[in-house]
């Protein structure tokens, strides 16, 4: 893959992973958003397969398979079966609604930019430039946890958070070691299963639904 | 190795709980294996005190005398809280409450729970650090939910949630470390060891380094429970089982704590001390203020407990803004002093909870007369947590102070003692109004069965010797400070 080719492909990649943050802020449908989840997920592979196929390195392009197979495939599948308790599958109310939502993400995009200036001049690489998008995606998902209000949405909140960290590590660093980054993975498959298991029994005993229900603990 | 073995030996206990059905001789065997890591946490101080790191598996586990302290507080709060779990779980079981498969559940959880915090204080890597402290929020959450009230399931939601985002934090944190450390100069062979990256610290770039560690103090912040990340705690430490917040309180916080102290170590080599003390300092004195406002008109003992928590935090937090070895010295022994005086209380208010059957401060009212050997108890784990003599949290606090003053944080030493003061005086008032009062006529004086209250006197008396005697604790203090200051 020559230079120019190499560097039009990641930047499509990371393109498409803030492409989908702010997808997931522009639609109601719980659906759309868990398929536009999955999309990002891929688009995550594809960055560190294309990462590894620049730099030759076998172990790179294995991981980008897996973040595929894992944030792509398996990681939505399970968001999916909690909707499929859920008999409504709009987010209906959000604090802001949709279009003062996607002025926010543009600002959080800037707000990114700046303050990720020493990252990038350290780094001075073609992947290097595009890490402002992985910080970025990470403040869209924060800001789409606050705002969004149904159990479902805070989980895509979260993985927008890792996506958009797991962004920056194969930009900044081609991936941290191996054994860490298998760890982090299975970590965030763990606590998507654990936060199903606590919807679905929300729901199923309390029919709590939205997270405005939860307001037992308070001082 | 024997790193290994610390770890195999609750890791092969929680297997031998999964595979049995529960009965009383796991529960003593779960305590046993708690008591084992208690020796070994000893054997390994002893081994490491005047001498260089044990390492394993070429690197990945290594520990040092911070290590070994940390060992010792685990062992030393997860033997008071394993025990006492045992009469926890077969109340459980005999009222009907909890089946013994969820008695199986929670044995497993809470040795897995061990595991986890044991791998993240005698790890190498600070990437393995992050993975066992993220599976310690992933272990715990079942906890947190166990008894699947409305209440503990929606703490354990919440817990779950805000704690999943700051250590996602913390990872970004660290990746950014290793970055810079990719990026240091002169350097060939370049890992996630912490040794490796102390011997590269000069050479950190000072921008990426300050992103770094802003964002490992928010994250790893988050599950120490410091303001304002802290809003997780009092829901779940006031939802979990007893046993679960006192092992929740006393250690998980800390041993998040621990990894802050070795991040910040590099990131003091890199940038001076300034940057991290600034960080500290404000984390701390928010800590502080919040914990002092919510205490005030708070009418939960459980969540008392747990804002209370925050505020010792918060002052371990300024503790290591100081930075000296004395300071940090004495925020170890701070660790180890709240740890078991917050063990002894939060198991103590399980107890109250059981007897009374209400968390209110306003309906519990003259334990002292009613029941003496529980009401002593929570009297004198009180007296310690506010830092009265001869328990160590005094000298612990007193030491702090001091190096405040010794390294011009004068200001900061002076704000967080009025906010002691007013935590001080609320904690007093809502624990005279528990514990103070006539006996009503009629009612006899209960008394507490001897397994209740031998585990925790003896924490009590624990946490009063090591105030009394400096000996032989205090060589271990000085030389794990001297492993994180320069």
């Amino acid at each position: 893959m020559n230079g120019a080719t190499y560097s039009s492909f990641l930047e499509i990649a990371a393109g498409l992973v803030i492409l989908c943050a702010f997808v997931t802020l522009w639609r109601r449908s719980l659906r759309a958003i868990v398929r536009t989840l999955a999309v990002q997920g891929m688009a995550l592979g594809v960055v560190a397969i294309v990462l590894g196929v620049h730099r030759r390195d076998v172990v790179l392009i294995v991981v980008g398979c897996l973040v595929v197979l894992a944030k792509g495939l398996a990681i939505p599948t399970l968001v999916r079966r909690v909707l499929a308790n859920e008999p409504m599958s709009r987010e209906t109310s959000p604090l802001v609604n949709v279009p003062s939502s996607l002025v926010g993400a543009g600002a959080l995009t800037f707000l990114a930019y700046g303050a990720t200036r020493p990252v990038v001049a350290l780094v001075s690489t073609s992947a290097g430039r595009l890490i402002p998008l992985g910080v970025a995606t990470l403040l869209i998902g924060f800001f789409s946890m606050v705002v969004r209000r149904k159990a479902v949405s805070q989980i895509v909140g979260l993985l927008l958070v890792d996506n958009g960290i797991a962004l920056v590590a194969f930009l900044a660093t081609a991936g941290v070691p191996l054994l860490v980054e298998l760890g982090a993975s299975l970590d965030v498959l763990l606590v998507v299963v654990v936060l199903r298991v606590l919807a679905v029994q929300l729901w199923s005993k309390f029919a709590v639904l939205d997270l405005d229900q939860l307001q037992e603990l308070h001082d | 190795m024997l790193a290994f073995v610390l770890l195999l030996v609750p890791a092969a206990t929680g297997c031998v709980a999964a595979a049995t059905p529960w009965r009383r001789w796991i529960g003593w065997l779960c305590t046993a294996s708690l008591g084992f890591v208690l020796v070994t946490g000893v054997v390994l101080a002893v081994l490491v005190v005047h001498r260089p790191a044990l390492s394993a598996f070429g690197g990945v586990l290594r520990v040092d005398a911070l290590s070994a302290f940390m060992v010792i507080v685990i062992g030393a709060i997860g033997l008071l809280a394993v025990c006492q779990s045992v009469r926890y779980l077969e109340r459980e079981v005999s009222s009907g409450r909890s089946s013994a498969r969820r008695a199986t559940l929670y044995s497993v959880l809470v040795q897995g729970f061990i595991t986890a915090m044991l791998l993240a204080v005698v790890a190498g890597n600070v990437g393995v650090m992050w993975v066992a402290v993220e599976a310690t929020t992933i272990i715990t959450t079942f906890l947190v939910g166990y008894r699947r009230t409305r209440g503990a399931l929606e703490a354990s939601w919440k817990y779950v949630i805000i704690c999943s985002v700051g250590i996602a934090l913390a990872f970004l944190g660290t990746v950014l470390v290793y970055l810079a450390a990719l990026h240091a100069g002169g350097v060939t062979h370049v890992s996630l060891q912490w040794t490796s990256l102390m011997s590269v610290a000069h050479h950190l770039d000072p921008g990426v380094m300050r992103l770094a560690l802003a964002l490992l103090v928010l994250g790893y912040g988050t599950k120490v429970g410091l303001a304002p990340m802290h809003s997780w705690l009092p829901d779940a430490h006031s939802q979990a089982p007893a046993p679960v917040s006192a092992l929740m309180s006393g250690v998980l916080l800390t041993v998040a704590f621990y990894v802050l102290l070795r991040f910040k170590a590099v990131a003091d080599g890199a940038l001076g001390v300034g940057f991290s003390r600034m960080l500290f300092v404000t984390a701390g004195l928010l800590s502080l203020a919040v914990a002092a406002s919510l205490l005030l008109s708070q009418r939960d003992y459980k969540r008392m407990l747990a804002y209370h928590s925050v505020e010792h935090m918060g002052l371990i937090a300024l503790g290591a803004a100081a930075g000296t070895p004395l300071a940090i010295a004495a925020v170890l022994l701070h660790v180890l002093g709240h740890g078991l005086a917050k063990a002894v209380l939060f198991l103590a208010s399980g107890e109250i909870l059981i007897v009374e059957g209400t968390t209110e401060i306003d309906q519990v009212k003259a334990l002292l007369a009613r029941r003496p050997a529980l009401g002593g108890v929570f009297a004198f784990g009180l007296v310690a947590l506010l830092g009265l003599p001869p328990f160590s949290l005094f000298i612990s606090e007193l030491n702090m102070l001091r190096a405040e003053v010794h390294v011009g944080l004068g200001w900061v030493a002076a704000i967080s003692l009025v906010l002691m003061a007013v935590i001080f005086g609320s904690v007093m008032s809502h624990g005279r109004h528990m514990l103070f009062g006539a006996r009503p006529d009629g009612e006899v004086a209960h008394k507490s069965p001897l397994n209740v209250s031998v585990p925790l006197i003896g924490g009590l008396v624990a946490c009063g010797a090591i105030g009394v005697l400096a000996w032989p604790l205090d060589t271990l203090l000085r030389a794990a400070a001297m492993v994180v200051v320069k």
